[in-house]
């Protein structure tokens, strides 16, 4: 991957910038010394890696907005940062730019249950949200993997998924109001705690637009009050064909189960061994369904679900009778990247979305293209939705076995938008996918993208080289 | 996918124009926001039928043209629905019914009562395909239902009203209609009681999908109620309705007595609200449509009431829905209220004059505005795609 040169004069002005953003912020707000720096030059994708200039860590929305204007009076490029856990780069810093992290901006403003609304600042975890409002039986349903330590604000910058969103949505879907500081240094609202703002949708624009047009410092999120219970199924195939088509049968059927997860036959192995959830070892293909509501509900649901699943002749089938056993269930799904990380030195995690009804079709490939290429592959699908996970293992130790695996997930992500997808599900493009968005994208259609990044961002100081192919990113 | 037929029409002809256009497809639309001063009409309408329906996959493609009665045909035959349940305002705007177009309802991000808790049009725009102002066809999203390559362009062409693009085709996320609905009824609650009990309603865990309070029941069809209606709907599997209704009207006693309605008149009664009927709006009067937190509903109507219009709550409350005299006075006292509420509001319905006159929605900040021009230009640098739709001079 190639990265834009540091601008010269940035780098030779080091000292002087420094200096002034000292001026702008509390005297720990400010991080210049290497080793401190260096926590900071990579995030959830650990394969590319870059030390900035600095790191600042405002603690008020007038801080961001007093860093931005000198950053763009300087010429200097920003690097917006929440929690770091972004698989796609999306906080890689470059040699020249200042990373602002927003983790110390961690407070909940306000909850309102009568309006079912909370205003959050951009540090607040995702889990948080939700922990500060279970005990009214509430939850903030976007839930990304990473919920324990990922940042609402990388969420709405990335517009962040989750297991659950087949039925709930992502975070596009549950937000209200933003406030936004501009390169200029100006601080505007978005939205508010009312549902669709007249106008234009900035809020829709800005979700998802991964720190290209600005930095959000505060949040209202849409709160949900969560349903009477839950419980979860498993079901085994024989193949993921019949896997497949059980998946079309359950959405055929008018059910919407609130999750539902597919995993092929290594990833099954992956993470049973890791987690001994109990996952059948003979299966090519595991269903893990959940439905939500009273127990009756419920029962009546996943009996509903049994009887499609039986057509489809399962090796196993195991329906929970217990909130504990819904966990065992999750337990394996949830703890897959470690597993697999325990399998393999390094992988990487891909997230390509494909119409559901060539998931076995895509399996089959995939499964060509790892013999072809030697590196091994485990799949986790969410499958109402369509969003991929392969996950490749590789060992970063060695340069050949990274090549491959680049190589490979490039290939994966194509074969994604051949059969009618997309590269990105809700990792978002940041570094990694930059240079396939012309696999998706005709060349005026991102130029129509890039000059509404100009519209926010005239000099392109903001989280430059992510997003775009990078030859023609500064020319827009 | 290269440009052809109808679709590279209208690209050549944007592309080949030399002054302003108006855009619009059915035009039942038209009455909506600042008139459009332009003496060459683009229209969608010639851009018909359903390109791609895949029920499992929960995806729909249709052509901008299309009407939306016929894709809401297609999905009822395989027991799917849209499901922001987009309004029918003609009898509001006094045009045909039935002849709105897909492609219209997304490009004003109309939402009917479902909005609340299952998201607006927008939200299930799942791709897009429009002609900018340069000509240039473009493409965002796709036909899958999660998407987040490059910026999110469905969300800004949705409610755009055709001044940054014009929508040549949307892809839809749907999903299995209800087996069954029912509506539970409390009447007889002023504003301030009926929200709480539709707040109430909307936080428990028994899936509220619609919450409405209206100042007379009369006006719903099937129903011999009298005095203000308090309504919350449930949709899912008949034993569920039936289940979650009882509990729903259990939990709600301490507001009321409430009566249960049964699925045929609970789907009429949530149509009447959908189509804004509850506001019985006159021939001559305004509407407005203010979007506020949904306990700031009921001051916003009394407000309102105080400066002489009336109106209805949809949305737990946070909808208001309100008509009154036409006037440049009247408009201005109620995007007062709106904005004391720390609200939105869009001037929905006024005769032309009026709404030349006027913000028919509230003005950016500076800062803001300033983004707004420079976005547009993006779109559409030549400013010809419906200037002055939103603000004048845009």
């Amino acid at each position: 991957m190639i990265q834009p040169d540091p601008k010269p004069d940035v780098l030779a002005r080091r000292d002087v910038i420094v200096a002034g953003l000292a001026t702008l912020l509390p005297p720990d707000g400010l991080i210049t010394e290497p080793t401190r720096l260096k926590p900071y030059e990579t995030d959830g994708l650990p394969s590319y890696r870059q030390v900035p200039l600095a790191v600042v860590l405002p603690e008020t929305t007038e801080q961001v907005a007093a860093i931005l204007k000198f950053c763009r009076d300087n010429g200097v490029r920003v690097i917006p940062r929440g929690a770091g856990t972004s698989l796609s780069g999306g906080a890689l810093p470059l040699a020249d730019a200042v990373v602002v992290g927003l983790m110390r901006m961690n407070r909940i403003l306000d909850i309102d249950y009568d309006d079912r609304c909370a205003l959050v600042q951009a540090g607040v975890t995702n889990i948080g949200i939700t922990n500060a409002v279970a005990g009214q039986g509430f939850f903030y349903a976007p839930d990304p993997s990473s919920q324990l330590a990922c940042m609402i604000g990388g969420n709405v910058a990335m517009n962040s998924g989750g297991a659950h969103c087949l039925k709930y949505g992502v975070t596009t879907n549950n937000l209200l109001g933003l406030k936004l500081v501009t390169i200029d240094g100006e601080i505007i609202d978005i939205g508010g705690a009312h549902l669709d703002a007249a106008g234009y949708d900035w809020l829709g624009l800005l979700t998802g637009s991964e720190g290209q047009l600005g930095i959000v410092t505060e949040i209202t999120v849409r709160i949900l009050r969560g349903p009477e219970g839950a419980r979860a199924m498993l079901a085994a195939f024989r193949s993921n064909e019949i896997a497949g088509a059980c998946v079309d049968a359950i959405i055929g059927s008018g059910i919407i189960p609130v999750a539902l997860e597919f995993m092929d036959r290594p990833a099954i192995h992956a993470c049973e061994d890791f987690a001994h959830a109990g996952y059948p070892l003979d299966a090519e293909a595991m269903l893990i369904i959940e439905v939500e509501g009273s127990v009756a509900e419920q029962d009546r649901q996943l009996a509903q679900l049994s009887e499609i699943c039986n057509r489809f002749d399962p090796i196993s089938l195991k329906v929970s009778q217990s909130p504990e056993e819904s966990l065992a269930i999750w337990k394996g799904r949830k703890g897959a990247f470690g597993a697999v990380g325990r399998i393999s030195p390094d992988y990487m995690c891909m997230d390509g979305v494909i119409p559901t009804s060539c998931l076995p079709d895509v399996l089959r490939r995939i499964g060509e293209m790892s013999d072809a290429c030697g590196l091994k592959v485990a799949n986790i699908f969410h499958a109402g939705d369509g969003n991929l996970h392969p996950l490749i293992m590789f060992d970063a130790n060695d340069p050949a076995s990274f090549h491959k695996a680049e190589i490979f997930g490039a290939d994966i992500l194509k074969l994604c938008v051949e059969v009618g997808g997309c590269l990105t599900g809700e990792h978002g493009v940041g570094v990694e996918k930059r240079d396939l968005m012309p696999v998706q994208f005709a060349p005026h259609e991102l130029d129509q993208q890039r000059r509404i990044k100009s519209a926010f961002d005239p000099d392109w100081l903001l989280n430059p080289s992510k997003v775009f192919p990078l030859q023609a990113s500064h020319t827009a | 996918m290269t440009p052809t037929g109808p679709e590279l029409a209208i690209a050549e002809r944007i592309a080949k124009a030399r002054e302003p256009l108006l855009i619009r497809g059915a035009g039942t639309k038209s009455g909506m926001l600042r008139p459009v001063q332009a003496a060459t009409t683009i229209s969608t309408a010639g851009l018909t039928g359903i390109t791609l329906y895949r029920p499992k996959e929960l995806i729909l493609s249709a052509l901008a043209g299309t009407p939306v009665v016929k894709i809401e045909e297609t999905l009822d035959d395989h027991g799917q629905h849209l499901i922001a349940e987009p309004p029918d305002l003609s009898a509001l705007f006094g045009t045909e019914p039935g002849t709105q177009t897909i492609g219209g309802i997304v490009a004003t991000n109309l939402s009917g009562p479902r909005r609340v808790a299952w998201g607006a049009m927008r939200d299930h725009v799942m791709g897009i395909r429009a002609v900018n102002g340069s000509g240039e066809v473009i493409h965002s999203g796709g036909r899958v239902l999660k998407n987040v390559t490059g910026l999110d362009l469905c969300k800004l062409l949705s409610g755009s009203h055709g001044t940054l693009a014009v929508i040549t085709e949307v892809t839809l996320k749907v999903l299995p209609a209800p087996e069954t609905t029912g509506t539970v009824v409390i009447v007889g609650l002023d504003a301030e009681r009926g929200v709480a009990a539709l707040s109430a309603g909307l936080g428990s865990p028994y899936g509220v999908s619609a919450a409405a309070w209206l100042p007379d029941a009369t006006v719903l069809p099937g129903l011999r109620l009298t005095g203000s209606a308090t309504l919350l709907r449930i949709e899912d599997f008949a034993a569920s309705v039936a289940y979650r209704m009882d509990r729903l009207r259990t939990d709600l006693t301490s507001f009321g007595q409430g009566e249960i309605v049964e699925d045929a008149v609970s789907r009429a009664i949530w149509r009447v609200v959908r189509d804004a009927h509850p506001l019985q709006a006159h021939p001559d009067e305004a509407v407005w449509r203010v979007s506020v937190r949904p306990s700031a509903g009921p001051p916003t109507l009394r407000a309102a009431i105080d400066a002489g219009s009336h109106g209805f709550l949809d949305w737990g409350g946070g909808l208001v829905w309100l008509a009154g005299a036409a006037d440049i006075a009247t408009h201005e006292a109620m995007a007062a209220i709106a904005r004391a509420a720390h609200g939105t509001w869009t001037l929905l319905r006024a005769p032309e004059a009026l709404r030349a006159a006027v913000q028919v929605v509230p003005p950016e900040a500076e800062a803001l505005a300033r983004i707004t021009r420079r976005v547009k230009a993006a779109f559409d640098p030549r400013g010809i795609l419906n200037p002055g739709r939103f603000v004048a001079g845009l």
